[in-house]
């Protein structure tokens, strides 16, 4: 329909100041994400300069029926890729009337753990991993499988061209520039070991922004995939058996370990994280007991191991990192549906506060 | 969908100086192509300016889980007919964390032949002719061919038009557009004597560039073939029978034959080619005893044969390097699965470097 795109891509730049912002926000089981649109005057570079909204809080259960509203506090605003002109996103976080943040407000207690002097002078550097897979609609079989079978076993996949080997790539594209547009620090994107699987990379981003420019990074993906017809899953296990599950491996750097000298700080942080493995598994993801079998490039979840370049470990040290005895490490411990307010900022605690 | 284009489409130079960069790598198998994508902060026409990366070496069947990472050597950066805008392609080989090649780069072994000087001098030109053929998705069987049955006989196919005659004609030239594009020295194209077969040539390009620019020409194709929704395959004989098989004619020359005299300098080089004829076949790739049968254009495997204007040779020499008393000579063994940087580098040992 010619003129349906004409209207979407109008430019109204011209005829007004006015500008859409859409506020996002995370919904009641922690991995939805809801968003809404209001028109402001325009234009807006910070998000301090946004109006607080509300909400529904009893269509996502976040608060009952006869004290249905729930605070929008705008955090951090982003170019709109969609709308592109002058609109934007905006990350936003939830609180009660009263100013409390609601259970399912993990942001607030990041904030707090990444103001904390001690967490603050150290600059946590984060490099996200996040891996999804594609459905098919209605069906919600991955995308590229054949209904009622399977494809070929993986080896073929990981990194792969081809139309029998890759699936989906145009959204893993269209998603790629879109992020860039929006002012995302996203890093880098791959094919993955399961067909139908992709990753993006987030980082390095510095302490709250990380998981900020994460989320919207997600709400941007699932966009496009709504633009696509195809459905967009975070579950860490999606197919059982002999499939790679998801994960969203988390690289994490200090200032200390970036220095000369850093290789004996990360492996300091390292027996720390190892002393709290059941806390972090904990918080790690839902349903991540699934993926986390000692199988397909991941460490049993009851074990807590580290190593040099080994995939199969709880958390990988880089060969550069140990040759230059400094740098960064990766817990690929996370879920794909882990959020990454709890992880970075229990990462940053955990090596830092405790 | 108009969105998902546009988004594709994006020009980011209005928003960012950063581009993308599409790492390529061949994997495991010596013939499977990967790649991913990076950010880097601005644009880079430089490979030694290029970062070294790193991959799941254990993921394509090129290192163990426990030590997984394989690194990658920017090589050569080519223009992205798919992002456009300042964002790049870029051919690398593998290592070891520790500097070695790992077993299946066959690209630095290539690179010490075009090093050395007795070859450097020569100035060795390569021009490739990549045949392919495309197959239906899902189940495997030559696009354009009914499902279940046979074409008419080869004859009306060759160079042909017609919706009859010729399938996958849009596949064939965006490819050619995306790799003139890109900066890959593309000289032209062809439909094939099988139905559902097509060819391309690369060249003349010098030395090592001719691998580099046919991995990438491959990449792209395969890219483009994902797109279209339609497999290609580089297997030498994909319908055994009465059917063209899939080849790489690889023609060559060097400085001295370019020059007056040449011809006498070609017909030592094949000479030289000739004693060293089961070593070229074993490095020509995989499964080529099912299309040197000497049918269908080809010398059988066992035997080494040259000739002016014969395509039944193994060695073919066109009749205007004849008539001018030089140019160059086609070596017409390899397959279409061939690694042109084992072949290319080969000939040059063996013609330039190598003592009987």
């Amino acid at each position: 329909m010619a003129s349906l795109a004409d209207l979407i891509n109008l430019d109204l730049s011209d005829t007004t100041d006015k500008i859409i912002v859409e506020y996002l926000w995370v919904g009641g089981t922690g991995v939805d994400i809801r968003s809404k649109a209001r028109t402001v005057n325009g234009p807006i570079t910070d998000a301090s300069q946004l109006p607080k909204w509300n909400y529904d809080g009893s269509s996502t259960g976040q608060a009952p029926g006869e004290d249905s509203e729930v605070i929008l506090y705008p955090q951090a605003i982003f170019k709109d890729p969609f709308r592109r002109g002058d609109h934007i996103l905006v990350m936003c976080d939830c609180y009660t009337p009263q100013g409390v943040p609601i259970p399912t407000n993990k942001r607030n207690n990041a904030a707090k753990i990444f103001d904390n002097p001690k967490v603050a002078a150290e600059v946590t550097w984060y490099g996200i991993e996040q891996e999804y897979t594609l459905l098919q609609k209605d069906v919600n079989w991955p995308l590229g499988w054949p209904v009622g079978g399977y494809p070929g076993p993986q080896g073929p996949y990981y990194c792969a061209a081809g139309a029998d080997k890759a699936f989906g790539r145009d959204i893993v594209d269209a998603h790629y520039k879109a992020c860039l547009y929006a002012g995302i620090n996203i890093s880098g994107i791959n094919g993955e070991v399961m067909p139908g699987q992709w990753e993006f990379q987030v980082g390095p981003s510095v302490g709250i922004a990380a998981s900020d420019q994460l989320w919207v990074a997600r709400y941007i993906l699932e966009r496009i995939t709504e633009v696509a017809g195809v459905v967009l899953s975070l579950d860490p296990k999606p197919i059982p058996g002999d499939w790679n599950g998801a994960g969203a491996h988390t690289n994490y750097s200090t200032k200390s370990m970036r220095e000369a000298g850093g290789f004996e700080v990360i492996k300091k942080a390292i027996e720390k994280l190892g002393k709290r493995h059941p806390e972090h598994i904990a918080a790690y993801g839902e349903g991540n007991e699934r993926r986390l079998t000692g199988h397909h490039e991941t460490a049993d979840i009851n074990t807590f191991k580290w190593g040099v370049a080994n995939r199969g470990a709880s958390i990988r040290v880089g060969r550069d990192t140990e040759k230059e005895g400094k740098g960064y490490f990766e817990d690929r411990r996370p879920a794909s549906n882990m959020d990454p307010y709890v992880v970075t900022s229990m990462i940053a605690e955990t090596t830092l506060l405790l | 969908m108009a969105l998902l284009t546009d988004l594709l489409n994006l020009d980011l130079s209005g928003s960012t100086d950063k581009i993308i960069a599409e790492y390529i790598w061949i994997g495991g198998s010596g013939m499977d192509l990967r790649s991913k994508a990076r950010t880097l902060p601005g644009p880079v026409s430089d490979p030694s300016k290029l970062p070294k990366w790193n991959y799941d070496g254990s993921s394509t069947g090129q290192a163990p889980g426990e030590d997984s990472e394989v690194i990658l050597y920017p090589q050569a950066i080519f223009k992205d007919p798919f992002r456009r805008g300042n964002n790049i392609l870029v051919m690398c080989d593998c290592y070891t964390p520790a500097g070695e090649p790992i077993p299946t780069n066959k690209r630095n072994a290539a690179a010490k032949i075009f090093s050395n000087p007795a070859v450097a001098a020569e100035e060795p030109w390569y021009g490739i002719e990549q045949e392919y053929t495309l197959l239906q998705k899902d189940i495997n069987w030559p696009l354009g061919w009914p499902v279940g049955g046979f074409p008419g006989p080869q004859g009306p196919y060759y160079c042909s038009i017609g919706a009859e005659k010729s399938f996958g004609r849009d596949i064939v030239d965006s490819h050619y557009k995306a790799c003139l594009f890109a900066g890959i020295n593309i000289s032209g194209i062809n439909g094939e004597v099988m139905p559902g077969q097509w060819e391309f040539q690369v060249g003349p390009s010098v030395g090592i560039s001719a691998g580099d620019q046919v991995w990438v020409a491959r990449y792209i194709l395969e890219r483009i073939t994902e797109i279209a929704g339609v497999v290609v395959t580089f297997d030498p004989k994909p319908i055994p029978g009465d059917w063209n098989g899939a080849g790489a004619h690889t023609n060559y020359s060097t400085e001295s034959m370019r020059k007056d005299g040449g011809f006498e300098v070609i017909v030592a080089a094949v000479e030289k080619l000739k004693l060293r004829h089961k070593e070229h076949i074993a490095a020509y790739g995989e499964g080529n005893e099912r299309r040197l049968t000497g049918k269908h254009e080809t010398a059988d495997i066992h035997t080494f044969s040259w000739g002016v204007a014969n395509r039944g040779a193994s060695i073919r020499v066109g009749r205007e390097t004849e008539q001018n008393g030089k140019g160059y000579f086609e070596d017409r063994r390899p397959a279409s699965n061939m690694d042109p940087y084992v072949v290319t580098a080969m000939i040059a040992d063996t013609t330039l470097l190598w003592k009987p």
